[in-house]
């Protein structure tokens, strides 16, 4: 890879916002691994877990090649403080029950969906076939969260309720898919990042159609939408996941495991 | 009269080495002692699910988190796949996991035992996985069809589990001080429950003659048990770890390694329900099930206005 000192900057930026989604999120569908509803989704989760997580190196160690620092995927992981993760605060919200995870995971999996569609034309062919790999397990991840959403919106009158309820609350996490900054716009320039605000319509029609299969009501216009995250802002919960995830290589440094 | 003849049929199958499949003709109490025993199994893999789950978000690299995530997955299919070999005796996977919930059926103690550090991942991959190895492995010839089956697809998973989890063991045992300190440390809290996992002596096991009459095992617990010291034994060593057993000796004569007595006043205390995490288990199992409820109603209800099969009815 040979890139100027800008695009290097730029690139390493970007793609440790697509690893850190995929690592917060993946993080918190782990911790669902033995407590879910039924068997077949103690399956399922921990499946979307691993394949987050899976996701998530792939980008992170890209990441540390192009920053040509000698940093792998772990000491991305490992090492960084809540001021330098990029992920977006949805994908760092608490599980809640499992309604509130289905939600969370359909939010993210259909804006990931057409996220890595478009980064398939990456001019970076790392990034390309990292996308294009990600894209066959997203696509049943999407399907998987589709399905609990029909399911419990127009379940019972209490799942009806509690998604509803749990679509209100993370609404105000979703605008922040869809902002782009001079990071990414000078990406776009050169044909290796997609511009977010270029999802938002596709997302909106893909979110709508399933949300109203499911006779739930579409949150109107919210009073407060979060932003700056991919500038390193984040909700109280970030803080805690790092606290547990960090702790053994940071409380020993020198070991190898 | 009708029955006897049959009896003596089916125990000559047996003898000619015959698998007996679900359709097949079984005295009632061939077919009681399978759901007992497959239905322990499958809580058994549920249940071990929660102690190392414990350690998913804590795992000290991604490659390590991604190995234990597969794990414990591979436990979940483990219970799903031992819920249908019992279903093939008639009984249902909701009736048997109402049983486990009311505290009516019993799982492997093992998991009655907390798991304190990250070492606990490796040992628990090393001696626990390694101990199923060893019963399933017997367990795999076992004359019902449907569980020897079982046993032979998740002996293969186990055999993946001991190998992970002795590679933490080996990896941790040349490491820092207090890597040493807390693998030793593992061992020897997990030592003795291992043992412990291949039940009671012989001659305090009520079931053991008929199980073996009729091939369902094909060793006693304590041939077992025998073979997985001497198995385990020499791996210890070959890292630098310490069995905590003053008593231990090698036989040259017989090549077993012989063995201290278990503390069977801490075996029979946890079956019967006071170990240190037995009501922690139940808890986190129930507390599961209660809060999946109304997940599996929506879902029951919406597969009916859809005129859709539930799977999770
Ligand atoms: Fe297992
Ligand atoms: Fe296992």
């Amino acid at each position: 890879m040979k890139l100027d000192k800008q695009t290097q900057s730029d690139l390493f930026d970007y793609l440790l916002r697509l690893g850190d989604d995929r690592l917060i999120l993946g993080h918190r569908v782990s911790e669902w691994c033995g407590h879910g509803p039924i068997l077949e989704e103690d399956i399922a989760l921990s499946n979307i877990a691993l394949d987050l997580i899976g996701q998530s190196i792939n980008f992170l160690s890209l990441a540390g090649k192009v920053e040509g620092q000698g940093r792998t995927e772990d000491d991305l992981a490992y090492h960084r403080d809540a001021l330098d993760f990029k992920n977006l605060m949805l994908v760092e919200q608490p599980n809640g029950d499992f309604g509130f995870t289905m939600v969370r995971q359909f939010l993210f999996d259909a804006y990931s969906l057409l996220l890595m569609e478009a980064l398939q034309a990456s001019e970076l062919k790392e990034l390309a076939a990292i996308a294009g790999k990600a894209l066959k397990e997203v696509r049943y991840h999407l399907r998987h969260s589709s399905q609990w959403v029909l399911r419990l919106g127009d379940g019972t009158e209490e799942s009806h309720r509690r998604v509803q309820n749990a679509l209100d609350d993370l609404w105000m996490y979703t605008r922040e898919m869809f902002e782009s900054d001079e990071v990414e716009q000078r990406l776009v320039q050169k044909g290796i990042a997609v511009d977010s605000t270029s999802l938002k319509s596709g997302w909106e029609s893909m979110v709508f159609q399933i949300l109203k299969q499911a006779t739930l009501e579409i949150p109107g216009e919210q009073g407060y939408y979060s932003s700056g995250s991919r500038q390193g802002i984040h909700t109280e919960h970030l803080g805690y996941i790092l606290a547990d995830m960090q702790f053994l290589p940071r409380a020993y440094p020198d070991a190898k495991w | 009269m009708e029955d006897k003849k049959r009896l003596e049929e089916f125990e000559a199958r047996i003898q000619r080495g015959e698998k007996i499949e679900p359709k097949d003709w079984m005295p009632e109490r061939y077919r009681k002692q399978l759901i007992r025993m497959i239905s322990q199994h499958a809580h058994s893999e549920v249940v071990g699910m929660l102690p190392e789950g414990n350690w998913i978000t804590r795992a000290p690299s991604l490659r390590r988190k991604l190995v234990l995530l597969a794990k414990v997955q591979d436990e979940a299919g483990h219970g799903l796949y031992l819920y249908s070999a019992a279903e093939t005796l008639g009984v249902d996977r909701q009736e048997l996991i109402e049983q486990l919930l009311e505290g009516k059926a019993k799982y492997s103690n093992i998991f009655n035992y907390p798991t304190l550090t990250w070492a606990d991942i490796g040992v628990i991959g090393w001696l626990v996985d390694g101990a199923a190895i060893v019963n399933q492995t017997m367990l795999a010839k076992s004359s019902y069809g449907p569980y020897s089956r079982a046993m032979i697809r998740i002996c293969k998973e186990e055999n993946f589990h001991k190998r992970q989890g002795y590679e933490i063991v080996a990896t941790m045992a040349k490491g820092t001080p207090e890597q040493k300190k807390m693998v030793q440390d593992a061992v020897n809290r997990w030592w003795w429950p291992s043992l412990m996992m291949f039940g009671p002596h012989d001659t305090d096991s009520p079931n053991s003659g008929e199980l073996l009459r009729w091939k369902v095992k094909t060793k006693t617990n304590d041939e077992l048990r025998q073979r997985f010291v001497n198995l385990t034994v020499p791996q210890a060593h070959a890292v630098g770890l310490t069995i905590p057993d003053p008593d231990l000796k090698y036989n040259p004569e017989t090549g077993n390694w012989e063995f201290g007595e278990i503390d069977w006043d801490e075996f029979w205390r946890v079956i019967k329900g006071d170990g240190p995490c037995n009501r922690e288990r139940m808890r986190a199992r129930r507390k599961a099930h209660e809060e999946g409820a109304w997940v599996r109603e929506a879902a029951a209800a919406y597969a009916a206005k859809h005129g859709m099969k539930s799977r999770v009815a």
